[in-house]
């Protein structure tokens, strides 16, 4: 069969990039010492957490297998349940719009925001509108969004920038918090304490006003149902249950990746995301919703169902089940390179392990800086153990570095030093007599070393090693030469 | 048997010695070692360094020299190598579209063992002391490196099998699951929060009050001990082969 190259989808727009190399960000980022004790702080209490209660389940390896089989398979068919889910979604009075790109969502949105004639909107914590910048959008159109999660509202009074999927205060902790409020809310007690009640308490009475005067709230879903065309949040505080039920209008935007073939998937999911983002048993809302119910909730219900890049990584065979990630932040939690850079380090709105892939797959490897993600992790494979879904980040980090380095291959005039390193590298230890021959020149290893017998500095891109260690001088003679001296000679 | 070493480049060329301990333990037990000297590496700096091609060279070199060989099983000192070439071999060949060499590589993968998985998993080793008359009387510390903890899932193994050594004492390390940020070029490209990760590392096992820091990775103890070396830490570095190889005639000394 012939086939036709219709060449690579486009990629995500919004903000999904890295703006300097990860290297430059993290060197900034370490040197935020408070961050680093908040964020140390906040993620060994969710690690604990999270150990926890999957530690209760007999099945939990069952439960991942199940989920990252459903996500794999509704991957394969995405095109059959997204028109299936369209079909049902319709058919139940809501109305669904395509989305290309961050531009056409926000442009899609904002539109029907103005349809309404409102021009305030409430949110329910979203990633899907992070991602395409919506509140900004919408803010440069006239109309003001208010974000109703604490932690989002925390970002958002603070004009800050989230720097976790499900925590995005995560780098606050409360006494900067208190700060914020005192500072940005219009009507707050000035001798606000920092305990999380009374915290809790000042962003209630704040948000309180809102959800009962907004006409239109905008969501995101944790997932579509195909068979039935149902739509599920999955929250805490229970903003997102005020949000979507009191508006008139309801806009929800989603990435295409999020729709699950069946109702009774629901089940396994609802097993794996809280114990795994909040290390809970069971979140406190869960709120799902058909199309329109009359006289009941919402009377104007909409999706966007976003591709903005997860076309493009879908056609990636080794990258793909990035997609399959059900957001619940468990590999950041566990990353101990995220513990200590913290979020914004990434650039991109998904930070972690999880955004090292997902934001070069989306946007492809050779834009901005998303090149250098792939690197910001020591491959210890604590994601990969934690991930609900069996997403195997490890081994697609390794394959998008090696896109990455092909991609620069052909920009470079001349060689990196890592590129004669690794053309050196690949000569030396392609063979066995290659390596052996170099070895007969270990001694000479041990004249750069000092009287102490270690080597203290070294040059070029190896410098950044001897800034923090030794190295031991090598030793008079291989084991392959050992071996050939005691053991073959005799 | 007769047992292939598969002794690593990092452990050919700097420590030897580890190496002779793996030789020695198995001869100990009665097994024929042999070393096909056509080995080099396992192509994992390559690999994670993202030079796919320049990877397919050194791959293709161990995959040679390990499925030319007549052996029953082949070993080596290090989680990480071994993880390497059952994982990532097979992954790269379906990468660059070989499929013949992902048999291949699958096929020297699965008789490819670390260590102490063949030790504990095939021979059936779980008293150090008493089997292999491993003696080393020394208070140390136990670092589980990431690849042999999660890719291969040794689980308690090596841990186990270092507590059953003669006269010593096994001091529990804080925080040990947590990689030491060694992760190949990771700690040159990322060097900042590689040494972020490395300075926690160290200061858990300083707090462990033992002598030395053992493992089952050359690498990742090179970088702990190049930590602990430069912070003038009194904390030693020692692979588990030479505790499992020092016996009460010859003790190793650290």
């Amino acid at each position: 069969m012939t086939q036709v190259f219709l060449g690579m989808p486009a990629g995500g727009q919004g903000n999904l990039f890295e703006q300097e190399p990860f290297p430059k960000a993290a060197h900034r980022e370490l040197g935020n010492t408070q961050m680093r004790k908040n964020l140390r702080h906040a993620t060994h209490s969710i690690r604990d957490k999270r150990l926890k209660v999957v530690g209760e389940l007999p099945d939990w390896e069952a439960l991942r297998n199940a989920g990252s089989t459903i996500k794999n398979n509704s991957m394969a068919t995405l095109e059959e349940r997204l028109l299936e889910f369209e079909k049902n979604f319709t058919a139940r009075g809501g109305v669904v719009h395509w989305a290309r790109d961050a531009d056409e969502a926000n442009k899609i949105v904002t539109d029907l925001v103005r349809g309404t004639g409102a021009t305030e909107v409430v949110k329910v914590k979203s990633m899907a509108t992070q991602e395409i910048g919506l509140n900004e959008h919408l803010e440069s159109e006239g109309i003001d969004a208010f974000e109703t999660d604490l932690a989002e509202l925390i970002v958002q009074l603070g004009q800050d920038k989230p720097s976790h999927i499900l925590v995005p205060a995560i780098h606050k902790n409360r006494t900067e918090v208190r700060d914020i409020f005192l500072k940005e809310m219009p009507v707050v007690d000035p001798n606000l304490t920092d305990e999380p009640a009374k915290l809790a308490e000042a962003a209630r009475a704040h948000l309180r006003k809102k959800f009962l005067a907004a006409k239109v709230a905008i969501s995101g879903a944790n997932f579509a149902l195909a068979d039935t065309g149902t739509l599920g949040v999955v929250e805490s505080e229970g903003n997102g249950r005020m949000c979507l039920t009191l508006p008139e209008t309801l806009i929800t935007v989603m990435g295409i990746e999020k729709v699950l073939p069946h109702w009774e998937d629901v089940e396994v999911f609802m097993q794996l995301l809280p114990r795994s983002s909040t290390g809970e048993r069971m979140n406190p809302y869960t709120s799902l919703w058909t199309g329109v119910t009359e006289d009941d909730g919402p009377q104007n219900v909409h999706i966007v169902l976003l591709d903005n890049g997860r076309t493009r990584a879908l056609a990636d065979r080794f990258g793909r089940t990035a997609l399959n990630c059900i957001r619940c932040s468990a590999c950041m939690n566990v990353c101990p390179v995220y513990e200590r850079t913290g979020g914004h380090a990434y650039g991109s709105t998904y930070p972690g392990p999880i955004g090292a892939i997902l934001s070069p797959l989306l946007t492809g490897i050779e834009v901005e800086e998303n090149g250098s993600l792939p690197y910001a992790s020591s491959l210890c494979g604590a994601c990969y153990e934690a991930c609900p879904v069996k997403i195997n980040i490890p081994e697609i980090l390794v394959h998008l570095r090696g896109e990455d380095v092909d991609a620069k291959r052909e920009k470079h005039k001349l060689p990196t030093q890592m590129d004669l390193l690794m053309k050196g590298g690949s000569w030396a230890l392609g063979k066995g007599k290659n390596i052996g021959l170099l070895e007969k020149a270990l001694p000479l290893g041990r004249l750069a070393a000092g009287k102490d017998k270690k080597i203290k500095k070294l040059p070029g891109i190896a410098a950044g090693w001897t800034k923090s260690r030794d190295i031991p001088a090598p030793p008079n003679k291989s084991f392959r030469d050992w071996w050939s001296d005691e053991k073959e000679s005799k | 048997m007769r047992i292939a070493l598969f002794a690593t480049c990092i452990v050919d060329a700097m420590y030897p010695e580890t190496a002779k301990s793996t030789v020695k333990i198995l001869e100990r037990l009665g097994h024929e070692v042999i070393f096909p000297k056509a080995q080099a590496c396992c192509g994992q700096m390559h690999m994670n360094s993202g030079y796919m091609p320049e990877a397919l060279p050194v791959v293709e070199n161990h995959i040679n020299a390990f499925d030319t060989e007549d052996y029953d099983v082949a070993v080596a000192p290090s989680g990480s190598c071994v993880a390497s070439v059952k994982h990532q071999h097979p992954f790269l060949a379906e990468r660059l579209g070989k499929p013949e060499l992902k048999e291949r590589a699958k096929a020297v993968g699965a008789r490819t063992y670390e260590l102490t998985q063949l030790l504990v998993d095939v021979l059936g080793i779980t008293n150090a002391a008493e089997q292999l008359g491993s003696y080393f009387p020394e208070t140390i510390t136990y670092h589980p490196s990431c690849h042999g903890m999660r890719s291969l899932g040794l689980g308690d193994r090596q841990l186990d099998l270092l507590k059953t050594v003669g006269g010593i004492t096994v001091n529990e390390l804080p925080e040990a699951d947590q990689c030491c940020g060694f992760g190949g070029t990771f700690s040159i490209k990322n060097a900042d929060v590689s040494s972020a990760m490395l300075e926690d590392k160290v200061k858990n096992i300083c707090s462990t009050g033992a002598s030395a820091c053992s493992g089952g990775d050359a690498s990742c103890l090179m970088h702990i001990g190049g930590g602990l070396s430069r912070t003038g830490a009194k904390p030693k570095t020692l692979h588990l082969a030479d505790i499992l190889a020092s016996t009460m005639e010859e003790t190793v000394s650290l």
